[in-house]
């Protein structure tokens, strides 16, 4: 079994830092969190650039930390393929040198062949002899891929790997990066700020913050039942606050800071997040009947219309500001602008709660 | 209306009376020489010996205030510990000293009756009026231009380079080897540039440390002074050629450096 094992409890400067974490053979944990939570320590504490206080580090059979044993490997023995943010590519050698860099024990021409090799696997050959400063982000990213794959490791640690991208080139980069963790079949532990990252190359995701893994779960799970208005939020679901109580008819009515009521299907009372997900909400025109079935007719006045890809993002005030998105061809009959007034319409039971 | 471009002129007028004055000395060395007075000075005994000898003890204090200067930069710019920041004051502080002083504390270090002075005689080394030195003061003195400037252009690494050297299997030894020095490569030279020139150019340390002996201790700036009491001409024409064998050799080390990092020094030059 191929297993990466991570427990740290350790204070690094003002954060205290405290995750266990497990990933199996060929599956990708991706950390995702915002920055400062201590993502990226948890990184450095697998590839032994950072000692933990208290701290144990397995990969397949092989301990690679255990504090408590005093068994702590130095960074250059533990096999693991490290992808730093911005690449670290040498700069004084060439992109061939750079892959060259970790194969010393093989002999000269061996060591160019296989570089070679693996440049050409990742499509860069032809940028062999370049240094890495005359390189396209694209291109550093699949030279830094190489290269971290060269020692053949038994653990893949990613550090933000698309952030430094162009969004056409993260397109591209993902695929290629979801390849190389299917092909070389190890463990892999990603980090990340972006949820959406996150959802795209790991297979589950633990939500850090403040230096602890809050919840832990495939994207859609987090998505649907996230444990926290934080999660929440993050997961890129709507977030408004109220006061909770429970109806006559057996759901709860949420009155909201600032004015308005919403309905949901969900048990509450007291302090609650109200969660909605942009894509559950109906733009209506204001003073109309509402026939639907959508228990949620909320009076909003329209703040901004922003075009994304096929759908627009309209921002609304409830007054508590939150976000609708609809189609373009929806947005268009409505006639939307800001400032205007309209109605938002969702169904109680898209609606979740979260107590505060 | 016309605006104003004041603040543009003045930068100019002060780099014009900055690059003035600081030439000017330079300039009338070599106005107030002929190349008759350089050719026949340069064929004087004591100059060439004088300039040898120079050469030799200075690129001699360079190359131990490397070897030695390198690895301590190394550990002071990338480990943090307590007394760290004390003991970089420690290391500069012949940068501020009198070089007069300097010579006097080397004496009372490693004279014959300084606090060392017993060992060193006792080891069979002779350093007080002996080539060796003149070696010992360049390197005292020079030493800290190095240290400094290696330490912040280790200092300016990209720390990521260092760690992603050591998950790609390198010992960090052989980080500091393959990595550290070629990518502080620019600062490094600079500093040696820099040292290099200070002990060409060192004077008073050795005065007081080694004494000024025509081939034995009398390097060129010593030799410049006991002329000039009673050669001016001579003395002019012989700072002449320090001043052209200075120039050359730290711009051959910069130009010589400038060739083998092109393309690799945009990381160590931020």
């Amino acid at each position: 079994m191929r297993v990466l094992r991570v427990e740290i409890a350790t204070q690094l400067g003002a954060l205290s830092l405290e995750v266990a974490l497990e990933v199996q053979a060929g599956s990708c944990l991706a950390l995702a969190g915002p920055s400062g939570a201590g993502k990226t320590s948890v990184l450095r504490v697998v590839a032994g650039l950072v000692r933990p206080d208290w701290g144990l580090v397995s990969c397949r059979e092989e301990v690679w930390l255990d504090t408590a044993r005093w068994i702590d490997m130095a960074p250059e023995q533990r096999r693991c393929g490290y992808l730093f943010q911005e690449y670290a590519l040498f700069p004084h050698l060439s992109a061939r040198q750079n892959v060259a860099y970790p194969l010393r024990a093989l002999a000269r021409g061996e060591r160019h062949r296989r570089a070679l090799e693996l440049l050409d696997r990742f499509g860069v050959a032809h940028l062999a002899d370049v240094r890495p400063r005359t390189l396209s982000g694209g291109e550093r990213q699949r030279v830094a891929l190489a290269r971290a794959l060269a020692r053949r490791p038994d653990a893949i640690l990613l550090d933000e790997p698309l952030s430094a991208l162009d969004a056409r080139t993260r397109a591209s980069a993902s695929r290629e990066i979801t390849a190389v963790l299917r092909e070389t079949g190890v463990p892999a532990l990603l980090v990340t700020h972006d949820f959406s990252e996150a959802a795209l190359l790991g297979n589950r995701i633990g939500v850090i913050d403040d230096g602890r893994v809050i919840q832990q779960g495939t994207a859609a799970e987090l998505a649907a039942s996230p444990a926290s208005a934080f999660i929440a939020d993050f997961t890129g679901a709507v977030v408004l606050t109220g006061n909770a109580r429970p109806g006559q008819d057996g759901l709860t009515h949420v009155s909201l800071d600032g004015g308005g009521v919403v309905t949901s299907t969900q048990p509450g009372d007291g302090r609650v997040a109200v969660s909605v997900y942009p894509w559950e909400i109906i733009i209506e025109p204001n003073g109309r009947p509402h026939p639907g079935s959508a228990q949620n007719h909320l009076e909003v006045e329209i703040t901004s219309v922003t075009a994304v890809g096929n759908r627009i993002r309209v921002g609304l005030a409830a007054p508590q500001p939150f976000t609708a998105e609809i189609s373009d061809h929806a947005a268009h009959q409505l006639d939307l602008a800001p400032g205007t007034r309209a109605v938002a319409t969702w169904k109680a039971a898209a609606t979740r709660l979260l107590s505060r | 209306m016309r605006r104003t471009r004041w603040f543009p002129f003045l930068l100019v007028a002060s780099l014009t009376a900055v690059l003035c004055f600081l030439t000017l000395p330079v300039v009338a060395i070599f106005v107030d020489t002929g190349p008759l007075d350089l050719l026949s000075s340069l064929g004087e005994e004591g100059a060439l010996e004088a300039l040898r000898l120079s050469l030799f003890c200075s690129a001699v204090a360079v190359a131990v205030i490397v070897l030695f200067g390198t690895p301590a930069a190394y550990l002071l710019a990338t480990r943090r510990f307590r007394g760290r920041a004390m003991l970089v004051t420690l290391i500069e502080l012949p940068l501020v000293l009198p070089p007069a002083v300097a010579g006097i504390g080397l004496l009372a270090a490693l004279g014959p009756n300084g606090v060392l002075g017993g060992i060193v005689e006792d080891a069979g080394i002779q350093l007080v009026l002996t080539t060796a030195g003149v070696i010992l003061a360049l390197t005292f003195v020079a030493a800290p231009f190095f240290l400094r400037q290696a330490q912040s252009a280790f200092e300016a690494l990209d720390r990521t380079w260092l760690d992603a050297s050591r998950t790609l299997g390198a010992s960090e030894a052989r980080t500091f080897a393959a990595v550290a020095i070629p990518t502080a490569g620019p600062g490094l030279v600079s500093g040696l540039a820099l040292a290099w020139g200070r002990a060409l150019g060192e004077f008073g340390a050795t005065l007081m440390f080694a004494g000024s002996f025509r081939g034995i201790t009398q390097t060129a700036p010593l030799a410049i002074y006991e002329r000039f009491s009673t050669d001016f001409t001579g003395a002019l024409a012989l700072s002449a050629v320090l001043v052209a064998v200075s120039a050359a050799l730290l711009l051959s080390v910069k130009l010589l450096s400038g060739q083998a990092w092109v393309g690799g020094g945009a990381g160590a030059a931020r």
